[in-house]
């Protein structure tokens, strides 16, 4: 008898329907986006990285992408919104398998310095090329709009974004426990195994990998869109960085575990900014910690302790 | 023509000639065994076999058709399965999900159709659990159905890998070492898992050191020293054989 | 255009020399516990900030730059003891996330205590450049060398001449045998990164009379030497040296002759370029794979 693994869907939908009418202040509200927009990076990270075992340095270059090219795509070109936003996702994932595809064929786990390095060069180029860019600065991005209709609104991207969200965290649920997510699973427990059932190892990480960077590109361009503005910091390695915490400290190889992830480091910050300078101690002090006594992340650990599965 | 035709094969790791013009036939529907001294190349031959390594000479066919040098997945895709003598299981997955994973190539892998919960797909994945449950007991191993490989015993694992090769449907089935870590118990209900396999019609190569489950079970053996074929036959013709008992078998015939 | 040529290759070679300490520091750690211990470049921040310090409270050289070079090393062995003997055997990322929360607490509780400020340090004999065909050295450039040459030398020795080298060398190679025929692995692991952080500590003070410091150049620093640890072929000393000079060589260069404001991509090009063409490096790194 198969439990209904949507469960926690129902819950996660019941919490987003219910939000708006809960919190006190727009405040609140923009948190709630931006903590739902790195749920959906996260997720497709977590994909990469928890459940395929493939570790990535530099996903913010990703999201950089998405979101310079709905910047300067509608600034300097005329570009509608919507026709950037795609533009950026297939660069994006053009890119993503030009660096993989070489990178899975060797031996050994690369993609780790391979995406550092790239993260890094993107977000140096964006930095640099001012008369694109804006520079260091960044550069103000025009609304995402349809048919005359403008996205302006904070509300009306909480539900854009609520629903990007249940979307995504269904059809990862869908893809855990189908036979291409049984493969990438197989992938990550063990590589020589997968191949000698016929698991075309290399095309299954390529395919993964560009999947997450695309994921990343186009919730880098909703970002965009919502924030009204970009700056080069957004893909830089600390960035980076963050996210593959979210994905760590929330539990890798777990769908829920990527919300809290993303939900606890995206109020993390402000949380800090009460500590006036200490932000990094205590940012870098967490990492340590959680990884040291919960490797496996928090909602695989406390699922193992309350002896359900996770 | 034989199911497979090994001819001239040879590895070289730098200095180190692990396997040296071994040439040997299997027909379809026999059990084959390899045996030989600690050292002799049996895993390698595997390998070479199953397109884990690439050999330095020689020509490996399936059906007639030359398969040295190509990789484990598209030998899968002719119907190539084998074990692992050093056990490789997903144990981030449960014991049924690393059987499903073996029809791996049986199924709809189409990433947005699974994203998308297409009804077909959950059916046929259904349909696969069962399938995989059923194979699961084949294997002697039903009461595990629903257990996480981590908490599964060592010899559990070893049948475990057997189920997963058989939901490959193949036709080539390499057991390498199957028996290797069993105490006589399970190593009987080993012997007698092989036999239900060959029964079925599947073409078994074995390497074992156990001399007692390798004549039970093989119609032909070959024997390999130092890398190098050294003679094969039935059970009956290597146990004669003073070659044999010589560089192996020495007292414990 | 020689002496234009030799400039730059004058401050590749400088600042090379400080990534070649860094990327040995990787070496020791990699080799060590199979970590690639990305608060390394704290380390080579640490050495500078805390020489300057020491220096301005007054202390003489010798002893500032003493304790600037063992304060490090204590923190190195701090973070092994706390954050990386409790987890081993540690999925790969864990250990990295790991690692990269370290380098934010020494990079925060620098700026705390020691304040965001840049700062910079007397060069060790002076001031006055060096004439070479039409291209200028600095004498503290000499010292970076000179001194990098000699720990090059010393650590060779140590690691092929001496009884505690090559315990730590066998651990390198093969964990379990090495346990197996006694020696203290647990005192290698505590070695490595106390050596490695006086590495790095040495390469920040030496190089920060040249390019100043402040809390927060660790981070390049410490990426760029790994890079020159991956290009020499990552668990390989020799090639953490020679990756180390090539990387500083090649950024140098690349920002002189091609476009100085991309000039911290370089390496990151390099490492990409590496990847894809020689991804075990140039002398060949490990990596072993057995079925």
């Amino acid at each position: 008898m198969k439990k209904n693994v949507y469960k926690g869907l129902y819950l996660v939908i019941a919490i987003l329907l219910v939000l708006p009418f809960v919190l006190p202040n727009s405040f609140y509200l923009d948190l709630a986006v931006r903590m739902a927009i790195n749920a959906v990076i996260v997720l497709g990270l977590n994909l990469l990285i928890g459940f395929a075992g493939q570790i990535s340095l530099g996903h913010a270059g990703f999201l950089g992408i998405g979101a310079y090219a709905s910047a300067v795509l509608p600034t300097h070109f005329g570009w509608h919104p919507l026709l950037a936003m795609a533009a950026g996702a297939v660069a994006t994932g053009i890119l993503a398998a030009l660096v993989a595809r070489p990178i899975f064929k060797l031996k050994g786990n690369y993609l780790a310095m391979a995406t550092l390095g790239l993260g890094i060069i993107i977000s140096i180029a964006l930095r640099n090329e001012a008369q694109w860019t804006g520079g260091p600065d960044g550069m103000p991005v025009p609304a995402m709009g349809l048919f005359g209709f403008e996205l302006s609104n904070d509300k009306q991207w909480y539900w854009v974004v609520a629903l990007l969200l249940s979307v995504s965290v269904w059809a990862s649920l869908n893809l855990i426990d189908s036979p291409f997510g049984r493969a990438l699973r197989a992938l990550h427990g063990s590589e020589v195994a997968s191949q000698v059932v016929g698991v075309d190892v290399v095309r299954y990480k390529v395919a993964i990998f560009v999947m997450s960077a695309v994921f990343a590109s186009l919730m880098g361009s909703v970002t965009a869109h919502y924030v009204g503005f970009v700056s080069p910091n957004f893909a830089d390695f600390f960035h980076s960085i963050e996210l593959v915490t979210m994905v760590v400290i929330g539990g890798m190889a777990s769908v829920y575990g990527s919300l809290v992830g993303a939900v606890l480091l995206t109020a993390l910050p402000q949380a800090l900014a009460t500590f006036e300078g200490w932000e990094t101690v205590v940012f870098g002090s967490i990492l340590m910690l959680s990884m040291i006594f919960m490797p496996k992340g928090l909602v695989p650990t406390l699922a193992a302790k309350f002896g359900k599965e996770g | 023509m034989a199911l497979l035709e090994v001819k001239d094969l040879s590895i070289h790791f730098g200095g180190v000639k692990a396997v040296q013009n071994v040439g040997f036939n299997i027909d379809a529907g026999i059990v084959y065994s390899v045996i030989g001294p600690n050292g002799a190349g049996k895993t390698t031959l595997f390998n070479l076999i199953t397109g884990v390594y690439k050999p330095t000479t020689g020509e490996i066919r399936l059906d007639g058709e030359l398969i040295h040098g190509k990789s484990p997945n598209e030998l899968a895709r002719r119907g190539v399965a084998r074990t692992f003598q050093n056990l490789q299981i997903c144990m981030n997955m449960s014991a049924v999900e690393n059987v499903m994973v073996g029809a791996h190539l049986r199924l709809d892998r189409n990433l947005v159709k699974a994203a998308l919960r297409f009804p077909g797909l959950k059916k046929r994945d259904a349909e696969l659990r069962r399938e995989a449950a059923e194979l699961m007991d084949f294997v002697g191993l039903g009461q595990y159905v629903e257990a996480r490989a981590d908490a599964m015993s060592y010899g559990a694992l070893k049948r475990l890998e057997i189920a997963r090769a058989l939901a490959m449907k193949p036709r080539l089935l390499f057991l390498d070492e199957p028996a290797a870590g069993l105490n006589p118990k399970e190593t009987i209900e080993v012997d007698h898992l092989v036999r239900k396999v060959a029964d079925a019609g599947i073409t078994v190569v074995l390497v074992e050191h156990d001399m007692k489950m390798v004549m039970n079970l093989s119609d032909r053996i070959l024997v390999l020293d130092y890398g190098k074929k050294l003679t094969e036959g039935t059970g009956e013709e290597i146990r004669k054989n003073p070659d044999v008992i010589a560089a192996y078998l020495g007292a414990h015939a | 255009m020689l002496a234009q040529f030799l400039q730059f290759l004058f401050s590749g070679i400088t600042v090379g020399a400080t990534y070649a300490l860094a990327a040995l520091g990787f070496t020791l750690i990699y080799n060590a516990s199979n970590v690639i211990n990305f608060a390394q470049g704290e380390f080579i921040m640490l050495g500078g900030m805390l020489a300057v310090v020491f220096t301005q409270s007054g202390l003489p050289l010798p002893a500032a730059l003493a304790l600037a070079i063992v304060i490090p090393a204590m923190v190195g062995v701090v973070i092994e003891k706390l954050a990386i003997e409790p987890v081993k055997g540690a999925e790969t990322v864990t250990l990295i996330i790991i690692t990269i929360g370290a380098s934010l607490v020494i990079r925060g509780l620098t700026a705390v205590f020691l304040g965001k400020g840049t700062h910079g340090l007397p060069a060790f004999s002076g001031e006055t450049p060096i004439e070479i065909l039409g291209a200028t050295l600095l004498p503290q450039s000499l010292w970076v060398l000179g001194v990098t040459a000699l720990v090059v030398v010393a650590l060779w020795y140590f690691f092929n001449r001496t009884l505690h080298g090559k315990a730590m060398l066998a651990t390198s190679y093969n964990r379990l045998a090495a346990e197996l025929v006694g020696i203290n692995t647990s005192w290698v692991l505590f070695m490595s990164f106390a050596m490695s952080a006086a590495l790095g500590a040495l390469g920040g003070i030496l190089l920060t009379p040249i390019t100043m410091t402040s809390y927060d150049v660790g981070i390049m620093l410490g990426l760029k030497g790994f890079v020159a640890a991956v290009l020499g072929g990552l668990g390989n000393g020799l090639g953490a040296v020679v990756g180390g000079l090539l990387v500083g060589i090649l950024e140098a260069m690349g920002a002189g002759y091609i476009s100085s404001a991309y000039k911290d991509a370089i390496p990151f090009v390099l490492i990409l370029f590496i990847l894809f063409f020689m991804p075990r490096g140039l002398f060949g790194g490990k990596s072993t794979d057995r079925v």
